[in-house]
């Protein structure tokens, strides 16, 4: 293993800002594995450390394949991290939004196109994600379509689902696609939790990279976590159900649990007076992949999104 | 009339509503609409909305037609000092046309499409961000240069920046609108968290100014308005920090600058040294320079036009 340094810059008040990146193996560029772009990406970044951790061991022992290169940078912003703001701390912007970057222009710009100009040529890649809205979801491998995703290989990671997603003109600025564009067979990871370490969604991630890994014969390595036959979902087609009043909400449901229609999943509850304001309900039988995870919500607001079967 | 285009419950007893004033006279059919507090931390618009619902409102027989006034299409990032949306994480000029199934901040973008589509003119009122301060300008996309600018010279603002089509700013309100043939203007002046009244002043007089123009408004006195500089976005010089540290300046944006000129200086206050001069690669017009002087390197210091000749 070695460390290296991917981008360094100074700052007016505090230590250099540094991005760091660990080599497994030689020769051919061949997994590269993003963790936290933001700084409440806590599970992200803590799960590339469990797998900088079991690749040091899987080194030693010679189970990586002979000319395969794997990098991993646990963090692409340690500096927000450690001022527990999300997006960059002197003007908010959002490094996981400026890709492919520009190496003359604005300072997240800077970085995006240093980590970019890193991570191309790979033959795979994984960033570990979190989703503009909060809340959590079933482990997950998630591609917007580019024409260039790769389901059969994302169906590797042997997770419960597998995701497509059409982009929409934000999204183009995001490192899955641009990632794709440049010829990596890119893939975003969602680990069910962000600010949070939840270590069984954890565990299931890390042994659903490394099935991924070994399957693709980048190491040696025999899985006996849960492999599942994803099911490959059309996020346009998942249900949504939305809060129908404001107030505090309390989940009755959990994610990942089966539902049928009619099935009470949230309670709204007048934020005052207690009384039930509104009993949320599945409209389709199926499993609940997304939940809102806030204790007060908004109107309108997105609770649910289940998979119907 | 004050009417609500969006009104959703908050969670505890509070109801979030985003409202216009509607002012109706004459016969003409036309509607003008100003909207502006897309970006909470984007100030001037407030000011250029008051003084036209008060002018307007107190001589209601020049108006002839509809004049929409929104101040304020994102109240809780005003209310909050913040740029976004309050626990929403894409910036509120980057999710248009919304979605009438989405979040509630894509509901709210769906919304407010739906309201002002089909209006004859728009402008959208911007004031920069915290960090950047700006000359009074508008901004047209390329693909609608030939149908905007001949609107934008009759605003009274100094510039017209026609800049580059770029994919992520498909999702603006300005684009979302001038796509379904609803002509909006950006314009963009001053700086965040702030308001400069004159240049407030000068934009309603040239908001007055394009309505009469456009047979919607009848006064005598008009303000003189002088034609802008029309700038090509190829013809736009960035200036980045080449080094973090502290940024100086005397300057001022809406001035010419030499090549070689000074801009500023980048400075360590802890050593007493100045680590990078930011200076003009070319003659030309400053219409941006950085107001927020703590800098990181690649910071955006200056924005300048580059011509041979004013």
């Amino acid at each position: 293993m070695r460390i290296e340094t991917i981008f360094e810059m100074t700052s007016p008040y505090r230590d250099k800002f540094r991005i760091s990146g660990y080599k497994f193996g030689s020769g051919e560029k061949t997994l590269a594995i993003v963790g936290a772009m933001r700084g409440d990406e806590v599970q992200q970044q803590y799960i590339c450390s469990q797998i900088v951790k079991r690749l040091t061991v899987l080194e030693q022992c010679g189970d990586i394949t002979e000319g395969k290169c794997i990098l991993v940078i646990p963090s692409c912003n340690p500096f927000s991290m450690n001022v527990s703001r999300r997006f960059w701390a002197m003007d908010n912007t959002d490094i996981n939004r400026m890709f492919p970057g520009y190496d003359q222009g604005e300072t997240t710009q800077r970085i995006a196109a240093a980590i970019f100009n890193t991570l191309i040529e790979y033959k795979y890649g994984i960033q570990l994600a979190s989703f503009y809205v909060p809340g959590n979801f079933v482990p997950h491998v998630r591609m917007l379509r580019t024409g260039y995703e790769d389901i059969d290989t994302a169906c590797l990671f042997g997770m419960k689902f597998v995701t497509t997603c059409e982009p929409r003109p934000f999204d183009t600025t995001l490192l899955n696609y641009n990632w794709q564009l440049w010829n990596t067979k890119a893939f975003s990871v969602y680990a069910g939790q962000t600010d949070q370490i939840d270590i069984e969604n954890s565990e299931t991630t890390i042994d659903a990279i490394l099935r991924m890994m070994s399957r693709t014969k980048i190491i040696h390595h025999k899985s006996i976590a849960i492999d599942y036959r994803s099911i490959i979902a059309d996020e346009g087609e998942l249900q949504h159900i939305k809060a129908g009043h404001a107030g505090i909400l309390y989940r009755v449901q959990r994610v990942g649990s089966r539902v049928v229609p009619g099935d009470t999943i949230a309670h709204i509850i007048h934020p005052y007076n207690g009384q039930i304001l509104e009993e949320v309900k599945a409209t389709t039988e199926g499993i609940i992949f997304f939940a809102h995870h806030r204790p007060v919500v908004l109107q309108n607001a997105l609770l649910f999104m289940i998979y119907s079967i | 009339m004050i009417k609500t285009i969006v009104s959703t419950e908050l969670p505890v007893d509070e109801q979030f509503r985003i409202k216009k004033n509607v002012l109706q006279n004459g016969k003409g059919g036309l509607r003008f609409c100003v909207v502006t507090g897309t970006h909470g931390d984007e100030l001037e618009g407030q000011m250029v909305c008051y003084e036209l619902a008060k002018l307007v409102g107190e001589e209601l027989n020049m108006l002839n037609g509809t004049l929409e006034i929104y101040p304020a299409l994102n109240p809780l990032g005003i209310d909050t000092i913040q740029r976004g949306i309050p626990n929403f994480d894409l910036d509120m000029n980057r999710i248009f046309p919304g979605d009438p199934h989405g979040t509630m901040a894509e509901q709210t973008a769906n919304a407010i499409i739906e309201d002002i589509k089909g209006a004859d003119m728009v402008i959208d009122i911007h004031s920069s961000n915290l960090y950047l301060r700006e000359t009074p300008q508008v901004r047209i996309n390329v693909q609608n240069e030939d149908s905007l600018v001949p609107y934008a010279k009759l605003l009274g603002m100094d510039f017209v920046w026609v800049h580059d089509a770029a994919t992520v700013l498909e999702a603006t309100l300005a684009h979302t609108l001038n796509t379904n043939g609803t002509p909006c203007l950006v314009v963009e002046m001053g700086v965040g968290q702030r308001i400069n009244h004159k240049m407030c002043r000068r934009l309603v007089g040239g908001i007055l100014n394009l309505m009469q123009s456009m047979g919607m408004w009848s006064d005598r006195k008009m303000p003189d308005i002088t034609p802008p500089l029309i700038c090509k976005g190829n013809q736009v010089s960035f200036l980045n920090a080449e080094t973090s540290g502290v940024f100086l300046t005397e300057l001022k944006c809406g001035v010419e600058v030499d090549k070689g000129e000074t801009i500023g200086l980048i400075v360590d206050p802890l050593k007493g040294k100045v680590l990078s001069t930011v200076t003009s690669p070319q003659r030309g017009y400053l219409f941006t320079i950085r107001a927020y002087p703590i800098v990181y390197e690649g910071s955006l210091m200056a924005r300048i036009y580059n011509y041979e000749e004013i």
